[in-house]
């Protein structure tokens, strides 16, 4: 059997029932809802308290009209951070790796924001497309290369979350197998290679997090633009 | 009544019976489900000062889930010199 680094991406099934339900729904197990106490438990306060602050950094910017979308943005987050940490435990599967769930992700809600921005302030929104100030001479080739960016905008989305979080897993098997492979050989090396890998997982960790709040960030950005 | 006894208290013979009087359809499943996570819930999480080890048990379980769903893919790994 023709054996790759890329098996680990590979949707696992076992008797046909893909791994890929259970971790995305896993996520929602580790959030209890907070229940009517005035003290919660030390798990829904910094469930609380995470939320709270995600929330507030992301709707600060927005206008009013801009708060409709703080469920959907703030879940978001949570589940693509949730989701992230959980693909660096062991054995693990990340459904984020999956560039077709990322697109999935990303595509529908720029869409939206497109047409939000499209249906109530055309005018606008097709302004965005030619910045101030720019000499006369450059407007179409401007006006191009404005639409091209704004286009591109979905994959741009989805494909870096995909390719970072790959990489990102990618690098850590490459480095632990040479790690491994060089224990009985030249143990110092091994040891010099093992802490590349201790800071490479605390990278990733950071990764982990910092690529979900870029996701949200973004699209925030690209509401901002149009409502 | 047999119905009412707990797990533990059942004797050996008296097993197959009780598993026979237990609720399968979707919503005795489901109730089972809701019971358990209730059971673990209240008795590790939703403590004055819970600590590290009610979630680390949840994650040592999905680690261990995982690892069994993908066992099938990753015995290929385990004598193999070059990876």
């Amino acid at each position: 059997m023709n054996l790759s680094f890329f098996d680990q991406f590979s949707s696992p099934s076992l008797l046909g029932i893909p791994l890929i339900l259970i971790s995305l729904t896993f996520p929602a197990l580790l959030l209890p809802s907070p229940g009517n106490r005035w003290i919660t438990n030390r798990l829904s306060t910094l469930q609380l308290w995470l939320i709270n602050l995600i929330t507030k950094q992301l709707m600060t910017p927005l206008n009013k009209k801009g708060h409709k979308w703080a469920l959907i943005l703030t879940s978001l987050m949570i589940f693509l951070l949730l989701i992230n940490l959980l693909g660096l435990l062991p054995y693990t599967f990340t459904p984020t790796t999956q560039l077709s769930m990322n697109l999935a992700l990303a595509f529908p809600l720029w869409l939206a924001t497109l047409l939000t921005g499209l249906r109530n302030q055309p005018s606008a929104t097709l302004g965005h497309l030619l910045p101030e100030g720019t000499p006369t001479p450059l407007i179409p080739a401007l006006i191009m290369i404005e639409t091209t960016s704004l286009l591109i905008r979905p994959l741009a989305l989805g494909v870096r979350l995909t390719a970072n979080l790959t990489a990102g897993h990618l690098l850590i098997q490459l480095i632990s197998t040479a790690t491994m492979a060089l224990s009985s050989t030249m143990p110092v090396v091994s040891i010099l290679t093992f802490l590349v890998l201790f800071l490479l997982t605390i990278l990733e960790v950071a990764v982990a997090m910092i690529q979900a709040y870029v996701f949200v960030l973004l699209l925030s950005l690209y509401l901002q633009e149009n409502i | 009544l047999l119905k009412d006894t707990k797990l533990m208290d059942v004797k050996l013979g008296q097993l197959g019976t009780w598993l026979a009087m237990r609720d399968f359809t979707p919503q005795g499943i489901l109730g089972a489900m809701r019971r358990g996570y209730d059971r673990y819930y209240n008795k590790y999480i939703n403590v004055r000062k819970g600590g590290l080890g009610g979630i680390s048990m949840v994650l040592a379980g999905y680690i261990v889930l995982s690892y069994m769903w993908s066992y099938s893919h990753v015995k290929h790994d385990r004598r193999r010199k070059y990876h």
